[in-house]
């Protein structure tokens, strides 16, 4: 048992090695890799980074164009329009990742039951689903953000449960293809519970399409965010948004167009790197495409 | 054939209910009291009790659900907190202008996504491909409403080529067109080419191509179709996403449809109206998928075959 353990221990850290090594020979993958380390960089150490706090007015400095004092200028309050996008990536990155872990987690769990216990369960959650699925996502995280009202939190909430449906279809069609092979039948035979085989034994083996998924779901998640955020809801002045930056900026669009540009181009770097990270992923995951 | 459509028709009307749970649930746990909203400030409490119990928002919640489901079917989601109208009519109003958005939307992305698709996949890994796949993923993370303020700020401002607002002329609705089938074009463009590449290593197509056939014939004939049921699909769940897009680029344009009509709605709280614009395009976008899944049976002969 021990010596057997060990062995699938080094199976799955060489499992590992051999996927990042066939990452690392996607260029654009590895670009977008470290695109998104320098983000998390910036969102961590953004009170370093940052030359100006996001919130320091100077209204004597308003709408000054991009120079060596303001590196993407300032806006109409005389803001830092560099510091406001460093601390953006903050909101974002947050927004990103913690709505793409709540639709992960629900849809994960209501995937699993889905798929391992079939039947009425099955159907019962599939078709919840496939509701949700018939409301086109943003719109379903705008009537979501609508009800719940502003806030950062309800942000999250609104753009996860809009994207769960997808986690719960990915992770149900793998627990269906994994569900009755023989080494979950042997541990049905050795008596582990439902829950512990569904933890331990399946979800393991269907972590790659969820992998691929989410990371270009936080992509995803930001784009919902930003848009939404844009409309006006979700976060609210002066908390430093990218797509509530942009939002602000248009109304100065025809005589200081660098309030517009900037924020526009650090929302679609990141999503181009995510995107970019994503689609190498799904590659160097997919057993099909082994070379 | 028709035991199909009757099947899928009737699994329309689940999806419907449910939908309509959705949005009532919202309506229902949104703070703010309705009754206020509508009779205003200066209302006394007295006069907003009698509204509640006339307006029956003391009942129970599923009695209120069914009596919106009720009214729904006779056409009646409540009235705008804003202008006192029925939400219907302020919403079917807007929907032409939504609806002709997308559908252009729609036409630009087939009509680029596909071709340069399956010139991509003819040529994998040409410079064509390269250039093209980039553009795909660039298209792919532009967020639409920067886009639209990108488009407005080159050809509207700096060459004062095309007008930044309205939609009631053809040259006000080729910005808002292309800014909201950008991502769609990338994706159309993605789906095809990926599904061209995997339907030229099936067999059928080695063996067309081992007696001989022209290649523009085992493309063209024998590959096309195949290649382009998955794309169909996609085309259909595309639909939704520019009802969904359209409303961040009509209020970027100002085009008078239903997503600036829930913009505004939102800003001004008028959350009947929002919840209203959510439950129409809802709507609208399950009556494309069931049209997008019986063309899908009508050209899957597969399909066609279970339901014989």
């Amino acid at each position: 048992m021990n010596e057997q353990t060990e062995k699938n221990i080094g199976q799955s850290q060489h499992g590992l090695k051999e996927i990042f090594k066939r990452l690392s020979r996607a260029p654009l993958a590895m670009i977008g890799l470290a695109i998104v380390v320098v983000l998390v960089f910036t969102a961590v150490f953004a009170d370093y980074i940052a030359p100006f706090g996001y919130a320091d007015q100077d209204l004597m400095a308003a709408f000054e164009e991009p120079s060596k004092a303001h590196l993407f200028g300032t806006d109409e309050f005389g803001r830092d329009i560099f510091s406001r996008i460093i601390y953006g990536s903050r909101i974002s990155l947050q927004v990103g990742f913690i709505a793409v872990g709540i639709a992960v987690f629900a849809g994960g769990f209501l995937g699993a039951i889905a798929g391992y216990y079939g039947g009425k369960a099955d159907n019962l959650i599939m078709r919840a689903m496939d509701v949700l699925l018939s409301i086109p996502s943003i719109l379903l995280a705008i009537a979501i953000a609508a009800s719940l009202g502003p806030g950062l939190f309800n942000l999250m909430i609104a753009v996860g449960i809009s994207s769960t449906p997808n986690y719960a279809r990915i992770v149900r069609g793998s627990v269906l293809s994994i569900r009755n092979q023989e080494f979950v039948e042997a541990a049905k035979a050795v008596g582990s519970s439902d829950l512990r085989i569904i933890l331990k034994h399946i979800i393991p083996n269907c972590l790659a399409p969820i992998i691929v998924q989410a990371t270009l779901g936080v992509a995803i998640a930001i784009l919902t965010a930003a848009g939404l955020s844009f409309i006006g809801l979700g976060i609210q002045p002066p908390i430093p948004e990218w797509g509530a930056m942009l939002s602000g900026g248009r109304e100065y669009i025809r005589d200081y167009a660098y309030m517009t540009v900037f924020p526009g181009l650090a929302i679609m770097i990141t999503i181009l790197a995510l995107n970019f990270l994503g689609d190498g992923l799904r590659d160097a995951l997919d057993p099909k495409l082994k070379r | 054939m028709f035991k199909y459509i009757a099947r899928r028709i009737l699994f329309l009307l689940p999806v419907l209910v449910g939908v309509s749970f959705i949005v009532f649930s919202l309506l229902y746990i949104t703070p703010g009291d309705p009754a206020r909203m509508v009779l205003g400030d200066q209302a006394t409490e007295e006069a907003v009790q009698e509204f509640r119990n006339k307006e029956g928002l003391n009942d129970p919640f599923l009695v209120q659900y069914g009596r919106y489901v009720y009214k729904a079917l006779q056409g009646d989601i409540g009235r705008s907190y804003m202008t006192r109208r029925p939400v219907s009519d302020e919403i079917l109003s807007a929907f032409p202008s939504t609806i002709k958005l997308a559908a252009l939307s729609m036409v630009i992305a087939i009509l680029l996504g596909i071709p340069f698709g399956i010139i991509s996949a003819i040529r994998q890994y040409s410079l064509f491909d390269s250039v093209t796949m980039i553009f795909a993923m660039v298209g792919l993370s532009m967020p639409v409403f920067w886009l639209g303020i990108l488009l407005i700020l080159f050809f509207s401002v700096q060459l004062r080529w095309l007008p930044s607002s309205g939609f009631d002329s053809l040259a006000a609705m080729i910005l808002p067109s292309i800014t909201l089938a950008a991502q769609s074009v990338a994706i159309v463009t993605r789906m095809t080419r990926s599904s061209m590449l995997e339907v030229v290593r099936q067999d059928y197509i080695r063996t067309a191509r081992a007696k001989g056939q022209k290649e523009s014939v085992v493309i063209w004939r024998h590959a096309l179709g195949n290649a382009l049921i998955p794309v169909v699909t996609v085309v259909g769940l595309q639909f939704g996403h520019l009802l969904g897009g359209a409303v961040l680029t009509e209020s970027i344009f100002s085009i008078p449809g239903v997503g600036r009509l829930m913009v505004e709605a939102i800003k001004m709280r008028d959350y009947p109206l929002v919840q209203g614009g959510v439950l129409y395009i809802a709507i609208a976008f399950s009556l494309v998928n069931l049209l997008v899944d019986l063309v899908y049976a009508w050209v899957d002969p597969r399909i066609k075959a279970q339901y014989k």
